[in-house]
């Protein structure tokens, strides 16, 4: 007879334990004997604990300054928590996200300031073009593999980033241009509080819908491609579809994310869209670790705040930072998060 | 026609040099399977530091070779100090690693020198010679002319010498070539040192028709791994085919379509080669083994 709990003969022996009742059993992991956590909770255990840290760092930030460095983090970490599904999971480079990013900031910029559109249908309409634009170029892009792959992302990158400085009539040219504020339920949203906390939230629901994508069929699909297409084609995934649906969605979450930034920071320029902010960008999600999406949001954090703090070293602030990322992957060639969990658990019971 | 032969000399002078930083992708690509994106601050090396030391009275040769050690010292060390030291990561931690190197080096270039913009003089002084219906500098001359001989020079090294010869090895089959006796490493090391010295060889050459700043390697090296990308990864004839056809895309795009737009139409002819042909022009193509 088999017990609950044992499905599976081998792979699980424990009980489940009971769900738990305060916040601290919520975030540690159970106790050695304790039974074994409920399927949710050990999914969206991390979520937690990133809900919580974001809950309480309003208290830690002295001023609107440290503010405005929080909501950069968190729009950097919806971009790479997207990127992360393309890079980390599927196995497929893209040195062209920033363009997503700048073209979704740059319609909802564009239809709600010259068109006189609501800025959140102004933001959907960006969704949807970015969306649009990245599954129609897909199939072709996606084709390719490798450095060549790397090459057509960063061409089709360059390409949008070059029209969005030269369509001085619609986007400013290379000055820039004013964005209205963003208006949700009626309400502006004004001041950097208000918006931490709608940025946090957007976070929070991209941080779950990838982690929800990861543990879907499409996620595991994923990472059959990865590791092997020929092997995942042979198991009847098709290749084709599942790399197109995943590219479709880091652009949008990279379109959203820069879509908020525009309305929030109210002044727009083409340099959000550029080729360095793609390389950033991939730099931060292999710096926290691929194929952990935690790990897009740690990379994402470390390097939107490093240059900023890294700035007390005035002329060697390039120095410092080119020195500290070579540092970090030659001696963590995984990355932050995956080196650290290793460590944990080897150090833990 | 004159306009005609005009661009055609401008673009075969840029494409020259965006061959001479892409055979330098190449070469560290076969050596390692990494794009080097240090690449273009090797470029920014050669040419910024003669351009600082001939401000200071140095005559050109002394500079160009200085500037030339310069930058070999670079690469030998973000070979020895970085890449090495993480040989067992996966790739796009390595290219992570030359983001990282290509960062500090342009840091390194701004504390060391400035953040300004230097001229250097044309090697054979400005005044204007007349090919073909076209007006052209001398400096053009020069930069078509040494980017012929180093891809000769190259072509007869890569063919005909024994050192040669194990590189091309080594980046068909490392393992193989260790077995018959080649010592791979020191040949990593040998890659990247002639990656770097080409790469600024490109720089010094080019300093006197565009000007040089510590940033100056960014757009040459995104070039540069465009042409290499073009002519498909690996191949020495590729990168020189694809560098020199960049530069006469943009060169011709660029004065007769738009010139804000040539870089745009230079890298739609790069997507097009791609959906075609998904490895380059003379890329290998490769089956993946199961």
């Amino acid at each position: 007879m088999r017990g609950p709990g044992q499905h599976l003969p081998g792979l699980s022996r424990q009980l489940p334990r009971p769900a738990p009742r305060t916040l601290l059993a919520l975030l540690l992991p159970p106790a050695p004997g304790a039974g074994r956590d409920p399927p949710w909770l050990a999914r969206y255990r991390g979520l937690f604990a990133l809900a919580l840290a974001m809950a309480l760092l309003p208290w830690l930030l002295p001023n609107n300054f440290f503010f405005g460095v929080a909501i950069l983090v968190g729009l950097n970490a919806i971009v790479c928590v997207g990127l992360n599904l393309l890079i980390g999971y599927a196995g497929q480079i893209s040195l062209g996200h920033a363009a997503f990013f700048g073209l979704g900031a740059y319609v909802s910029a564009i239809l709600s300031a010259q068109f006189g559109w609501e800025p959140a249908l102004a933001m959907l309409a960006g969704a949807v073009v970015v969306g649009l634009l990245a599954f129609v170029v897909a199939r072709p892009i996606l084709r390719l593999s490798g450095h060549y792959l790397a090459m057509a992302t960063l061409g089709l990158g360059v390409i949008i980033s070059i029209v969005l400085v030269h369509e001085t009539r619609l986007t400013g040219g290379p000055d820039g241009m004013a964005v209205p504020p963003l208006r949700l339920l009626g309400t502006e949203i004004v001041g950097a509080r208000a918006w931490y906390w709608l940025v946090a939230g957007a976070l929070l629901i991209a941080v779950w819908l990838a982690l929800n994508l990861v543990d879907s069929p499409l996620g595991r699909a994923l990472r059959g491609l990865e590791s092997s297409e020929v092997a995942a084609e042979s198991v009847a995934i098709d290749t084709v579809r599942t790399k197109t649906r995943v590219f479709v969605i880091s652009a949008v979450f990279a379109s959203v994310a820069g879509s908020l930034f525009a309305h929030y920071s109210g002044f727009l320029t083409p340099a959000e869209a550029s080729f360095p902010r793609s390389i950033e960008l991939v730099t931060m999600v292999v710096l926290g670790g691929m194929a952990s999406t935690y790990g897009a949001v740690v990379g994402a954090a470390i390097l939107t705040v490093l240059p900023q703090a890294l700035t007390v070293f005035h002329d060697y602030e390039q120095v410092m930072l080119g020195l500290i990322l070579m540092l970090t992957m030659v001696f963590m060639p995984k990355g932050l998060v995956p080196n650290l969990a290793l460590y944990l658990k080897r150090r833990l019971p | 026609m004159a306009e005609f032969a005009q661009f055609v000399f401008s673009g075969i002078t840029v494409g020259a040099i965006y061959a001479l930083v892409g055979l330098g992708f190449s070469i560290i690509y076969n050596a390692s399977r990494v794009i080097n994106f240090a690449q273009g601050e090797f470029v920014m090396i050669g040419g910024l530091t003669t351009a600082m030391l001939v401000e200071r009275g140095v005559p050109v040769p002394l500079a160009a070779a200085v500037a030339i050690i310069a930058a070999v010292i670079a690469g030998l060390a973000l070979e020895k100090l970085a890449v090495e030291q993480a040989r067992e990561a996966p790739v796009v931690t390595l290219i992570i690693i030359t983001v990282g190197a290509s960062i500090f080096l342009r840091g390194l270039a701004q504390v060391v020198f400035d953040r300004n913009y230097h001229a250097l003089a044309g090697f054979s002084g400005e005044a204007p010679i007349h090919v073909g219906g076209a007006t052209v500098v001398p400096q053009t001359l020069w930069v078509i002319g040494t980017a012929a001989a180093l891809v000769i020079a190259l072509w007869w090294f890569f063919g005909r010498t024994l050192l040669g010869k194990a590189i091309l090895a080594t980046s068909y089959d490392s393992l193989a070539a260790q077995l018959v006796g080649i010592g791979t490493r020191a040949l990593l090391s040998l890659s990247f040192g002639l990656s770097a010295a080409l790469g600024a060889v490109g720089g010094i050459l080019i300093a006197p028709i565009s000007l040089t700043s510590h940033d100056m390697g960014v757009m040459l090296g995104l070039k540069g791994f465009a042409a290499a990308v073009l002519g498909g990864l690996g191949s020495g004839l590729g990168a020189v085919a694809g560098g020199l056809l960049l530069g006469l895309v943009e060169a011709l795009g660029a004065g007769y379509v738009s010139s804000s737009y040539k870089d745009a139409i230079a890298f739609v002819i790069i997507l097009l080669v791609l959906f075609l042909r998904p490895t380059g022009l003379f890329g290998r193509r490769r089956t993946e083994r199961v």
